[in-house]
C-alpha cells in the first residue's frame, strides 16, 4: 500500500463515522458540526483525486456557505429542546433496511460493471502541470457555456424565492393576515 | 501511485446509502436537509472518481453546477422550514399532514 492509498482509507474512515455521527444525533448543532468534518474529508478526497479547484469550492462553498446558512436557520428557529421531537422513527429498523438494500443494489451493479479508461485529453499529469482550475475553466467556458448560463438563472431563482417564502406579509402588500 | 476506482465507487456508495438511511429515519426537516446533502456529496465524488479516472474534466464542471444546486436547494429548503416553524412552531415532520392524502 502506497501514501495515496493509505490517505484515501483515512478519509474514507472518517467521511463514513461522521456520516453515521450527522444522522444520529438527537441535537442539530452537533449534526451540523459531524457534516463539517464530512465535508472537510470530502474535500481532501478531492486533493487526491487530482481536482484540487473542486476541493477549493467544497470548502468555500459547502462548509463556508451551505453550512453557516444551516447554522443561521438554527439560531433563528430556536427550536425549545422538547420539540425537537423524537430522534428516529419508530419504524426506523426497516427504513434502515431500505437504505442497506439500496447501498447492496449499487454496489452490486457497480462490481458487475466495467469501467474500461477512454482516455480523455486531460490525462492526470496534463491537469497537474496546467492546474486544475484552467482545465476546470477551458472547459467550463467552452463546452459548457450554455449551462453555466443556466445555473445562474437557477441561483436567481432560488434567492427570490427563499426572499418570497421567508418576508412577513402584511395586508397592505396584499397578503393574508397573520401570515 | 493511484486509487483504485473501486474503492471510491464503494465509499460512494456507502455515503449514499447512510444519507437514505438518514432520510427515511429521521423526522426533524433539518437532518432531513443535511441527509440531502450526503447523498449530493456522494454523488460528487463519484463524479470526481470517474472524471479522474476517464482523464476529462467533464465530471468536475459537472460537479461545479451539483454544487450550485445543492446551494440552491440549501437556500429554498430552509426558506420553507423557517416559513414552516412560523406558523407550527415545529420541526417535526410527522406533525405537519395538511397536505395528506
Amino acid at each position: 500500500m502506497n501514501l495515496d492509498q493509505a490517505f484515501f482509507l483515512y478519509f474514507a474512515a472518517m467521511i463514513v463515522v461522521f456520516s453515521i455521527v450527522t444522522i444520529t444525533r438527537k441535537n442539530p448543532v452537533y449534526a451540523v458540526m459531524a457534516l463539517l468534518v464530512v465535508f472537510f474529508h470530502v474535500a481532501g478526497l478531492y486533493v487526491l483525486l487530482n481536482a484540487e479547484f473542486i476541493a477549493a469550492l467544497q470548502v468555500v462553498v459547502y462548509a463556508g456557505a451551505i453550512l453557516v446558512l444551516y447554522l443561521f436557520v438554527l439560531m433563528l428557529l430556536s427550536v425549545p429542546r422538547e420539540a425537537l421531537g423524537a430522534a428516529a422513527h419508530r419504524r426506523w429498523p426497516v427504513y434502515a433496511l431500505v437504505g442497506g438494500a439500496t447501498t447492496f443494489e449499487i454496489a452490486l451493479l457497480l462490481a458487475r460493471s466495467k469501467f474500461a479508461p477512454r482516455p480523455g485529453p486531460y490525462p492526470p499529469d496534463v491537469v497537474r502541470e496546467m492546474g486544475s482550475t484552467q482545465a476546470i475553466g477551458t472547459v467550463l467556458f467552452t463546452e459548457f457555456l450554455y449551462p453555466f448560463e443556466v445555473i445562474s438563472l437557477v441561483l436567481l431563482v432560488a434567492m427570490i424565492g427563499a426572499i418570497v417564502l421567508t418576508k412577513k406579509w402584511t395586508p397592505a402588500q396584499g397578503g393574508e393576515e397573520g401570515r | 501511485m493511484t486509487i483504485p476506482l473501486s474503492w471510491v465507487l464503494a465509499l460512494s456508495a456507502v455515503v449514499f446509502g447512510i444519507g437514505v438511511i438518514g432520510l427515511l429515519t429521521r423526522r426533524n426537516i433539518l437532518i432531513l436537509l443535511m441527509s440531502l446533502e450526503l447523498i449530493l456529496n456522494a454523488a460528487n465524488i463519484n463524479l470526481v472518481a470517474f472524471s479522474n479516472h476517464l482523464h476529462s474534466m467533464r465530471g468536475n464542471v459537472i460537479v461545479v453546477f451539483t454544487i450550485a444546486v445543492a446551494a440552491a436547494e440549501a437556500a429554498v429548503g430552509l426558506a420553507i422550514l423557517l416559513a414552516l416553524f412560523r406558523n407550527r412552531r415545529t420541526v417535526n415532520l410527522d406533525e405537519v399532514r395538511e397536505m395528506k392524502g
